[in-house]
């Protein structure tokens, strides 16, 4: 009977490694359908950002209650980790927590510390839930998470406080069984948490309560199993592509616009044409700005699957607070379905993620504040998404407003977006 | 007081300590025109030996960059580096954060390379260094004041502490508005929105953040960018507090209170 048990579990490991592995590899080429960007210069300020905010998360301690309870999350998560490895070893062996003899007395402290994380994970979580659902904090309620994304939080939280409270109902049995010496429970001394709670098991028979840690146990690595594989179709993505999105962070001052060395050589022709006549012959014609995910950079989509839809960005931007169409956190959104959506597709449809995702209306708003850049807390920057389309706007459609367009031709032909006259420029001296 | 410009400089063989860039609205819009008289001002009076560009400065490009129109960018930055350039400038100082960031952060690479200040660093070392000098108990001592961070030189380029201590030197109180230093709201301004409608919403940016200035009690508003300047100033009308609330550039409010 046992052989069965290693049998399959061995099948559904295998399944669950496979499927994520292939969800994975999708990801890896929508981001890849992005242009190619150099983003690795300055390694060490690279790595400080990944220390500082990935793993730090510097950005989320401007708000610190919210920080603690995210880092109870994040380093439950991670710490908690590690019991699954034993799990898995003892699910494939047929052994039962195959660590205990091996570590003594090192394994009570260990269990003991992922017990507690496991109850600091759990309340969080419901806190977290609470202020989603009850306390409704503004960017929650927004109308960006409509269907499905407010859902996706959801079942998130959700799922880490059953898979929690798994862990924990599977140790108290387990504390129960070892106290009545049934086979196969070698005692491991009392659990720092668990150990507590025995006595709710009291009135159960040997072979219920083996149902029980046993059902507990296998519950609890299947839910993993199968998060494992929701967290790639999933906002909670984040976990793993802060790491990277730290990394390649742009490193360049907030206010500096990408160049586009094109137009600069361009214009060097047009001003000094002596130039353009030793210049090498192109005969491709460039695109200028991005109409589409295929125009913006790798780093943009990177972002767009990076993003958590907390909502930091548009709670912080004068044009989402002042009732304007535009929210950054929409941008990314957008970005991420498009890319999914070119990404699936065998070929290529007439949609664009200009006008069919993000409109004119909310591109127009921005005010280039970068306050949404500055608020993210894994490294988003809408900002450059936004502009990068105005380029194409401009430049590809002449599409801008009236007022723009007589800006344009105002510094064109007196040197100030505004109608003055060039020769009135030190008139203020005077 | 005697503006002297680069041109007038080269052709005497001087060089100025450093070149003051205008820019448009402190070159055009009224109410902008003070505030580069007032920094004017207070160089003349620090003894500085500053020069201007005169008819010979143009548009940095800001706008049209940050509208799309990156042809129009790229010829107007050709045409200041030139100019800055064959003069051989080294140093420049403007009271516009716009300007001061494309300068310095778009121009060098374009060939363009020079120290940038704006206006609040400059009168920080001026006023450290002792090259200002304040009054005793000057027009704005004790008075409430609250600053308001423009995004160019905040968040943009992370000067947050300078604005805030030329401000000490006015002995004045200083109040924070909720969202302020790399939380500050913007103005509504950036991103060339000054030179078009507002899209349609609940309410604009500029009266957003003028009530929210007004609610600091402050009886002065420090800003530090001609663009804030106008849409602070219309914030303030709208939340009916033009009598009782000034907005001021912080050059205003020093050449004002120095000896």
């Amino acid at each position: 009977m046992q052989i069965v048990y290693q049998l399959l579990f061995l099948i559904v490991l295998v399944a669950a490694v496979w499927l994520f592995t292939h969800r994975v590899l999708a990801i890896r080429r929508n981001i890849l359908l992005g242009r190619d960007t150099d983003l690795t210069d300055q390694p060490a300020r690279r790595w400080k950002n990944l220390l500082l905010l990935a793993f730090g998360q510097k950005k989320m301690f401007r708000n610190p209650l919210v920080a603690v309870l995210h880092f109870f999350v994040y380093a439950g998560f991670i710490i908690i980790n590690i019991e699954i490895l034993e799990i898995i070893i003892d699910g494939l062996a047929g052994t039962h927590r195959i660590f205990a003899p091996v570590l003594g007395s090192l394994y009570l402290v260990l269990i003991g510390c992922f017990e507690i994380l496991a109850v600091l994970v759990a309340v969080s979580c419901a806190i977290f839930l609470v202020r989603r659902n009850i306390i409704k904090l503004k960017r929650f309620i927004s109308k960006d998470l409509d269907g499905w994304p407010r859902s996706d939080a959801n079942y998130i939280l959700l799922t880490e406080i059953v898979l929690m409270l798994l862990f924990l109902t599977m140790n108290t049995a387990d504390q129960a069984l070892q106290a009545r010496g049934a086979a196969h429970y070698l005692p491991t001394g009392d659990f720092w948490v668990t150990g507590h709670f025995v006595p709710l098991f009291s009135g159960l028979s040997d072979s219920a309560l083996i149902a029980v840690e046993r059902g507990a146990w296998w519950l609890h690595i299947l839910g993993v199993l199968a998060f494992l594989n929701y967290l790639p179709f999933s906002k909670h993505l984040h976990i793993i592509l802060a790491f990277p999105n730290a990394y390649y962070t742009d490193l360049r001052p907030k206010g500096k616009m990408e160049n586009m060395p094109a137009i600069q050589q361009e214009v060097l022709y047009a001003m000094q044409p002596e130039l353009a006549a030793n210049a090498p012959a192109s005969d491709t014609v460039p695109k200028f700005g991005a109409k589409d995910i295929q125009d913006l950079t790798w780093k943009n989509l990177l972002d767009a699957y990076a993003c958590t839809e907390c909502g930091r960005c548009s709670a912080a931007c004068p044009a989402t607070q002042t009732g304007k169409a535009l929210s950054p956190r929409l941008i990314m959104m957008k970005t991420r379905d498009r890319a999914e959506e070119v990404g699936r597709s065998k070929t290529p449809d007439t949609k664009s993620l200009l006008r069919d995702y993000i409109t004119e209306e909310e591109l127009r708003a921005c005010t280039t504040c970068n306050a949404c850049v500055e608020e993210c807390p894994v490294s988003i920057n809408p900002l450059h998404i936004i502009l990068q389309m105005r380029r194409h706007l401009v430049m590809e459609e002449s599409s801008a407003p009236q007022e723009w367009n007589m800006m344009f031709s105002n510094i064109e032909n007196n040197m100030a977006p505004w109608k003055f006259s060039p020769d009135d420029r030190d008139a203020w001296a005077q | 007081m005697q503006i002297k410009t680069m041109a007038e400089y080269f052709a005497n063989g001087e060089t100025p300590e450093v070149l003051f860039w205008i820019g448009c609205a402190g070159s055009f819009d009224q109410r902008a025109q003070k505030i580069t008289r007032a920094f004017a001002a207070i160089l003349d009076k620090a003894g500085i030996p500053f020069a201007i560009l005169g008819k010979e400065e143009t548009c940095t490009g800001d706008p049209a960059r940050r509208a799309g129109n990156e042809f129009l960018f790229q010829m107007m930055a050709y045409n200041n580096i030139q100019v800055l350039n064959n003069y051989g400038v080294k140093k420049i100082v403007t009271a516009c954060p716009h300007c001061f960031n494309t300068i310095k952060n778009e121009y060098p690479q374009l060939g363009g390379e020079y120290e940038v200040l704006h206006h609040a660093t400059y009168l920080q070392q001026l006023i450290d260094n002792g090259r200002i000098k304040m009054k005793e108990g000057g027009a704005f001592k004790g008075k409430k004041i609250t600053y308001h961070d423009s995004c160019y030189l905040g968040r943009a380029n992370g000067i947050y502490e300078a604005p805030r201590q030329v401000l000490e030197a006015l002995d004045a109180e200083l109040v924070e508005m909720k969202r302020c230093r790399s939380k500050g709201l913007c103005c509504g301004a950036g991103g060339a929105q000054m030179f078009k409608e507002e899209e349609k919403g609940s309410t604009r940016v500029n009266f957003a953040r003028g009530h929210e200035a007004v609610a600091t009690g402050a009886s002065v508003i420090a800003a530090n960018c001609p663009f804030c300047m106008t849409m602070l100033t219309d914030g303030v009308k709208e939340a009916g507090k033009e009598e009782e609330v000034k907005v001021l550039d912080i050059a205003e409010m020093i050449e004002q209170n120095m000896q």
